[in-house]
């Protein structure tokens, strides 16, 4: 794929919950190969947009394209070979281990008489080795922690195998370590594998480091995107956030890293 | 779990334990149907019933076993295994361990269409459609009232609980109306019974059973599995969630329909079975086919007892299938407290 290249995008997208518009005239496309981020405050339609890309939400205006074709024009079974999504809320069943769980990533390539290849089998293997769950595999999910659990999830998405996988806020409920965990592990699915990654995240510092292509939102807009280097700036952060602050150097990356600004008032006696 | 393959690159997977239950289940349902077709007034041994069942034995011995006992087997064998089915498949798509056709108001909206034909009068086929027009346009009502983007878990069993309660009054208002001995009938079909069923009962409930069975069986169960993920996640995976959910509460909704109109509301099955066989299976997912093994053993089981625990006196089966299915709703409530689950 050459730079500029794009399978994933969506044009003058009007999206809605019944009667109520999120977002309209929005247009994103989704680098080949990137690890994107979308962020934006709360309810200014980041997660809309993703469950638009992952073919969930129907565009009321606008089509989704995928690989040139409107995401909807094809089987969800067909979608899923080539997208993955981790949702924010996922549901284990009572009593699944973690390996029947991650199996169950490899439901869109299975039919009736090919229920349980060799391929199958070794793709679990690959992806709960990847993700560092592969000395879990006969624990029960419910007994794991939130960190582990998260990693058991993202394992079941990568089984599913697609080149192209979306992830709604994956580190929520996360400890800061554990968020570091899941991100490190993104970055390194993105670099190792070649997969294109779409992720939506809360917080400003860590897309700024992680992200190679960042999509800022605020009130169902598109306000910019680009190299995070140069999109994250303090008047970016001002007008999307509503927050004044600096943006300094990361000391360990260099990326651009979001300081708020004090609030004179804290330094005052109560 | 057990993995067959062919050099062809065909796989097959196997659970072991599911289909142990399953056949365990099944030989215990035949076992207790054989015992129950010797019994009565005119009691035959194991060995009379399998010789006249394979064409011997008197004309006498032909008469009561084809036309007086086995009906009423078969009816049994076949409510139990639809009920067990449809529970199962509502238990799994509203993903609540309650959520069965007694508890979410098909079953009354199916006595309701039989009451009504109880008040007006009517054969007992027109009693039968009606009890499957009734539950039919209960699951319509309620999937209509739940329908909000798509039909999920909560509404539809809130919805259900109201629309059960609404019709539960229904019911004890038309028995009111009902003159009094159509009223005693009534509340004997409302029981559940199984007494005096023929092959006409059985008849409509095979046809539809042999029709959903392999449809739900081989068709969704792969997709309910992915299901019980949540719906966001069974989409990603390639799952037509909203298309999948429709289709299988129609089905749900046939077979408990069907069951009603040949044997009436039996209680407790259709919540019970699922659970039994999850214990026993211990495999995560619907297990559909040892649950409709256990539903149908349950159901056989049941009426052996209803008709052969009291001597001289013959209970409804849903008395029994009440007694029981309510009795191991508490225990489970007991156990899985104490395991702080609940």
């Amino acid at each position: 794929m050459h730079p500029g290249s794009t399978r994933l995008g969506g044009t003058a997208l009007t999206l809605a919950y019944d009667r109520r518009t999120i977002a309209e005239d929005l247009t994103v496309a989704v680098p080949d190969q990137s690890f994107t981020v979308i962020i934006g405050p709360n309810a200014c339609g980041k997660s809309t947009l993703l469950r638009a890309l992952s073919r969930m939400l129907r565009p009321s205006v606008g089509t989704v394209l995928l690989d040139g074709r409107d995401i909807h024009d094809r089987p969800a079974r067909a979608v899923a070979r080539t997208l993955g999504l981790l949702p924010q809320s996922s549901i284990a069943p009572d009593g699944i281990s973690v390996a029947e769980l991650v199996a169950r990533g490899r439901y869109p390539h299975q039919g009736l008489l090919r229920q349980w290849s060799r391929e199958d089998e070794r793709v679990v293997e690959e992806s709960m080795a990847a993700t560092g769950v592969d000395d879990l595999a006969d624990r029960l999910v419910d007994e794991l922690s939130g960190g582990q659990r998260q990693r058991v999830w993202l394992a079941m998405a990568l089984a599913q195998q697609t080149p192209l996988l979306l992830l709604d806020e994956p580190t929520t409920f996360l400890d800061i370590a554990h968020q570091i965990e899941i991100l490190d592990l993104c970055a390194r699915l993105h670099e190792e594998q070649g997969r294109t990654l779409v992720a939506v995240l809360h917080d400003l510092n860590h897309a700024a480091r992680y992200a190679t292509h960042l999509i800022a939102m605020r009130d169902g807009r598109v306000v910019a995107a680009g190299d995070p280097a140069t999109v994250v700036t303090a008047d970016l952060v001002a007008e999307v956030f509503g927050l004044p602050c600096r943006v300094i150097d990361d000391p360990e990356t260099g990326t651009p890293l979001v300081v708020p600004a004090a609030r004179r008032r804290a330094a005052e006696p109560a | 779990m057990t993995v067959l393959r062919t050099p062809g690159g065909l796989s097959v997977r196997i659970r072991p334990r599911a289909l142990a239950v399953g056949a365990g289940a099944a030989l215990l349902a035949a076992g207790l149907g054989l015992v129950a077709v010797g019994s009565g007034d005119y009691p035959m041994g194991p060995a009379d019933v399998l010789r006249t069942l394979t064409g011997g034995g008197t004309p006498a011995e032909q008469f009561i076993v084809t036309e007086l006992r086995l009906p009423r087997l078969v009816t049994a064998l076949l409510v139990g295994a639809a009920l067990a089915l449809a529970g199962t498949v509502f238990q799994s798509l509203v993903r609540n361990p309650l959520g069965s056709p007694d508890i979410l108001g098909f079953t009354q909206g199916a006595s309701t269409g039989a009451l009504v034909v109880v008040v007006l009068g009517g054969s007992s086929l027109a009693l039968a459609g009606a009890a499957v027009v009734g539950g039919l346009a209960t699951g319509l009502l309620i999937y209509a009232l739940a329908w909000r983007r798509g039909v999920h878990g909560y509404r539809l069993i809130l919805v259900g609980i109201g629309v059960a309660a609404i019709l539960t009054g229904v019911n004890g208002y038309l028995l009111t109306r009902a003159p009094l001995m159509d009223a005693a009938r009534a509340v004997l079909w409302l029981t559940g019974s199984l007494d005096g069923r023929g092959w006409a009962n059985a008849g409509p409930l095979l046809a539809v059973l042999a029709v959903l069975a392999p449809l739900v069986l081989v068709g969704c169960a792969p997709a309910l599995r992915m299901m019980e993920l949540g719906d966001d996640t069974a989409s990603a995976l390639g799952v037509p969630v909203r298309r999948l959910r429709l289709v299988l509460l129609a089905a749900a909704v046939l077979l408990v329909s069907f069951a009603a109109a040949a044997a009436g509301p039996v209680s407790f099955v259709a919540l019970v079975a699922p659970h039994v066989a999850k214990r026993l299976t211990r495999a995560p997912g619907p297990n559909l086919l040892p649950s409709m093994a256990v539903g149908a053993a349950l159901l056989v089981g049941a009426d052996l007892l209803a008709q052969r625990a009291f001597t001289g006196h013959q209970l409804p089966v849903g008395a029994v299938t009440g007694v029981i299915g309510g009795g191991y709703l508490v225990w489970l409530l007991a156990v899985e407290r104490r395991a702080g689950r609940l």
